[in-house]
């Protein structure tokens, strides 16, 4: 061998005995699960992709308290169904924290989470919002309502409903306003096709259309006010439009059948005066009557972050989620059949 | 080289794609005469490696197929056919034949400069071409949205159209034609082209008749590894191209919607198609290089 | 070949439509990376190499990368081994299959592994679930997702050498009394070293950039099965600038590592067409 070759066979050889070190530590320190120490816990926890920022603060604080102490956390944040699902197919999880009361009865069903998850005072709500339409810093369009999502160049993005538990709540807002406001269902149904003619994009999750809408893909994004506020806090620049009729959002949080024991006591926090601050910090409504409302940064006008729309509407006025699943998501609903009719005319 | 390497020396085969400049041309099997039969341990040997193969490949790809078959053909039928995976087989088929005729044309021309021509920074040029085989997909995903979304530098805004699929197809096809060609171009003998000069023929007839039908078999093999890749692409497009159904979903996008749906059926039955497209294309792969080294 | 004018006027066409081409697809695109990674300074970037989730997806690619380029290692020198030594049949078929991993969809993968080795309806991994040995949803099937994927690139570059090579010397060693594995050690091994190693790193920098199959088949689960392109994607996703400038920090580091990968691969080539 030449003395070149034998310069470089050396530098690979010590570059691949680094290496392997490298990776034999952490494939033994890393790959493994922690282990529990003795008093460590670690809880699972599922969620959509909104709330993870409002999870972490309420953990955070969880700490602070006696029982959440020693606790650790591993998580898994995105779209609502997409992750109902996966949990179902295997994800470990503790508690879960989810847009849509059908992804809990989803595990409901499969025997994973127990009957009375939604027996207590809130019905398993942890959280509420309402749906809010989203527009560019100034409103260069001049939206006011839903009946402006109409006008022509506004291009609207909104998340998928297969997967998304925002698109269903959005979905929903949108055609029922026509209503709320003294339409008929034909004209809601009418304003829901002009509606999905308009949408630019359909991301995956509700977190994903907030990306999409903020790197420029659309100039109008349907949101969860909680994400709306949350993202000005965080320094984006945009505004948003509480409309008078809009639909308010209620996400449930359960505990697992064979969960650690502390996950329930979180699931208490997170329902106490101090878990429900921590929630209201980060935009979203809170569930609990006495929670502290200070000043909410990002909000429209953070001295009276939420307040509340004059015909404002819920899911239980439209039938519970059933008849709302039935009517207008599953195989023959409304919305497949608006799909596939704006799909093809484009 | 002995004379018995010689016999097995490659014939300039419509070899698979390597990366690195083509030292290694894939080539065909040596003939039955200078193998051995399997011994015990090499029986055995046989029989471990069959067994991991199946456990990680064929198992689980035939898992796949009976999952597709699962409801039955009318099932099978009704998940191939609902508009949205035709639109977005439509669509990845469409771009990926687009992305593959533009790849013929500069994968040839990239493999020519390669190979004939000589200048500072060429070296440099051979690491670049194999940067789409080894950067990560969602990492090129990443990029392209920069530098062709919304907040273009080129004031562009190609986020959520088909032009995204077409670029980022060409970005991840971009080494497989290069490759392919770039071996036979090495061992052409220019003493061929030579002689057609000599006798008056021009440059661009030599190529047409002496080269290109030299490079065909490259060429084509290079083409269905490309058209193959692109069909295959997902990371890089999870990020730019919006996923509207209909639209700018490709097939790809549509199998993880439905996994993500608990709809394993019907993205069994969008993956076996693809899957097919892959076996003709291996098969028609290994037809071709055989008959190329017949002629060798 | 005359050197006219119009000869050098189409080599010179040609060098630049090259170029700018490659330049316009590849390398802006690369540089842009780094661009976008140093955007806020340096401080941002050290801060995002500093998150312990970030430590972990990187400890966990590479240990995932590790162990499946370990494994296509010996499998691939042993199928190589007897596709070229040995006859058998289905000789061809095996030689066909084996490129089958490359011409597949990461999302197909996903799906297969997870139809099989799923804990709660997979075909194998009910059975392995009961024993205790969960795969989809933990790094097991991490390590098989990506050993799925990057499968056949030792094969491919193993085969031709031992073609070339051919058999006298190993039929020499044996004549004189070596063992086989005396053989394999002394002869054969040393003989395909380079185009093992070429092999070797072109398959870790394939199992290091895995994304489509691996989201599928773990979960994402930060600290747990978060890979370091999943962290990418995640981080991506999520608000403010020092989110954005980890996801591209992540990036870059893969873009770098892959880069290394290709410069180290380029520069064991002997020289253009020899072989050792």
């Amino acid at each position: 061998m030449s003395l070149r070759k034998v310069v470089r066979v050396r530098a690979l050889a010590a570059l691949i005995a680094a290496a392997a070190t490298v990776l034999l530590t952490g494939c033994v320190g890393g790959a493994a699960t922690a282990p529990d120490d003795a008093g460590t816990t670690t809880l699972h926890l599922v969620g959509y992709a909104v709330p993870k920022e409002a999870n972490n603060a309420i953990q955070k604080k969880f700490a602070e308290t006696t029982e959440g102490k020693d606790v650790t956390w591993e998580e898994s944040y995105g779209a609502s169904g997409d992750q109902s699902r996966a949990v179902l197919n295997g994800l470990k999880a503790d508690y879960v924290n989810f847009s849509l009361e059908g992804d809990v009865t989803r595990l409901v069903k499969a025997g994973l989470v127990d009957q009375s998850w939604n027996s207590g005072l809130t019905k398993g709500i942890v959280s509420d919002s309402a749906v809010v339409i989203v527009v560019q810093k100034g409103n260069p369009l001049g939206i006011r309502d839903w009946s402006d999502l109409t006008k022509p160049g506004v291009k609207i993005v909104t998340p998928n409903p297969a997967s998304s538990g925002s698109a269903r709540w959005n979905i929903l807002a949108a055609y029922q306003q026509v209503i709320a406001n003294g339409g008929t269902e034909a004209e809601a149904q009418a304003y829901l096709t002009k509606f999905f003619n308009h949408v630019a994009a359909l991301p995956g999750s509700g977190r994903d259309a907030t990306n999409a809408f903020l790197q420029g893909s659309a100039n109008v994004l349907i949101s969860y006010e909680n994400e709306a506020i949350l993202a000005r806090q965080s320094g984006e620049d945009f505004d948003y439009i509480l409309p008078d009729a809009t639909l308010k959002i209620e996400n449930p949080g359960a505990v697992l059948k064979d969960a650690n024991p502390k996950a329930k006591v979180y699931l208490d926090f997170v329902l106490s005066p101090a878990g429900q601050e921590e929630f209201v910090k980060k935009g979203f409504r809170p569930v609990i009557p006495d929670t502290p409302i200070g000043e909410v940064a990002g909000a429209n006008d953070p001295t009276k972050p939420f307040p509340v729309p004059s015909r404002l509407f819920t899911i239980s006025e439209l039938g519970g989620w059933d008849a709302v699943n039935a009517k207008f998501f599953d195989e023959g609903g409304l919305v497949p059949d608006i799909q596939k009719a704006t799909g093809r005319s484009q | 080289m002995t004379v018995d390497s010689q016999q097995l020396a490659p014939a300039p085969a419509a070899g698979a794609v390597t990366t690195g400049g083509g030292r290694r041309d894939r080539q065909r099997l040596p003939r039955a005469k200078r193998a051995t039969s399997l011994t015990p341990i090499s029986g055995l040997g046989l029989g471990i490696a069959l067994t991991w193969f199946s456990l990680l490949v064929l198992i689980p790809l035939t898992a796949v197929l009976v999952q597709a078959s699962m409801g039955g053909w009318s099932a099978y039928w009704d998940a191939l056919t609902s508009p949205q995976t035709l639109a977005a087989l439509k669509l990845t088929v469409g771009q990926a034949v687009l992305v593959t005729a533009v790849n013929i044309v500069m994968g040839t021309v990239i493999a020519w400069v390669l190979v004939r021509d000589q200048f500072a920074g060429k070296q440099l040029l051979e690491v670049v071409i194999d940067i789409p085989f080894a950067l990560p997909t969602i990492v090129a995903g990443l990029v392209l949205l920069s530098l062709y979304g919304p907040s273009s530098p080129l004031g562009v805004n190609w986020a959520n159209t088909r032009v995204a699929v077409f670029l980022a197809f060409l970005f991840v096809t971009l080494p497989f034609i290069v490759r392919t060609v770039q071996p036979v171009l090495l061992e052409l003998e220019q003493e061929v082209e030579e002689a057609a000069a000599s006798l008056g023929a021009s440059r661009l007839t030599t190529f047409r008749l002496v080269i290109l039908p030299s490079l065909a078999p490259a060429i084509a093999s290079g083409a269905a590894l490309s058209f193959c890749r692109a069909i295959s692409e997902y990371g890089s497009l999870v990020l730019l191209s919006g996923n509207l159904p209909y639209s700018t979903e490709v097939a790809s996008v549509r199998i993880m919607s439905s996994i993500e749906g608990d709809h394993l059926t019907e993205a069994a039955a969008v993956a076996s198609i693809l899957l097919v497209v892959a076996l003709i294309v291996i098969i028609t792969l290994d037809l071709i290089s055989r008959r190329v080294a017949r002629y060798a | 070949m005359p050197d006219t004018a119009a000869h050098r006027a189409i080599t010179w066409a040609l060098r630049l439509i090259v170029i700018g081409y490659l330049s316009f697809l590849v390398i802006w695109l690369v540089a842009l990376v780094a661009a976008k990674t140093f955007a806020g300074g340096l401080a941002p970037v050290i801060n995002a190499l500093r998150q312990p989730e970030v430590i972990f997806a990187f400890e966990l690619t590479l240990s995932a990368a590790f162990w499946a380029v370990v494994i296509n290692t010996i499998f691939g020198v042993g199928i190589s081994l007897l596709l070229v030594r040995y006859t058998f049949p289905g000789r061809r078929a095996l030689n066909a299959m084996v490129d089958l991993p490359l011409s597949i969809s990461p999302v197909v993968v996903g799906l297969a592994l997870v139809l099989v080795y799923s804990g709660r309806t997979g075909w194998l991994g009910q059975s392995l679930e009961q024993a205790g040995f969960q795969v989809i949803y933990a790094p097991p099937g991490i390590i098989l997702a990506t050993a799925f994927v990057s499968l056949p690139l030792v094969i491919r570059e193993v085969v031709p050498v031992l073609t070339e090579i051919g058999t006298e010397q190993e039929q020499a060693a044996r004549s004189l009394g070596a063992s086989s594995l005396q053989t394999f050690g002394r002869i054969t091994l040393p003989a395909i070293r380079w185009g093992l190693l070429y092999g070797v790193v072109l398959s870790l920098a394939r199992s290091l950039g895995e994304f489509g199959a691996v989201k599928i088949v773990s979960g994402g689960v930060a600290m747990r099965t978060q890979t370091a392109t999943l962290l990418v994607e995640e981080r991506y996703q999520q608000f403010g600038l020092q989110n954005s400038i980890t996801a591209y920090t992540a990036a870059f580091i893969l873009a770098l590592i892959a880069v290394l990968a290709l410069i180290i691969i380029t520069s064991l080539r002997p020289g253009k067409g020899a072989s050792q």
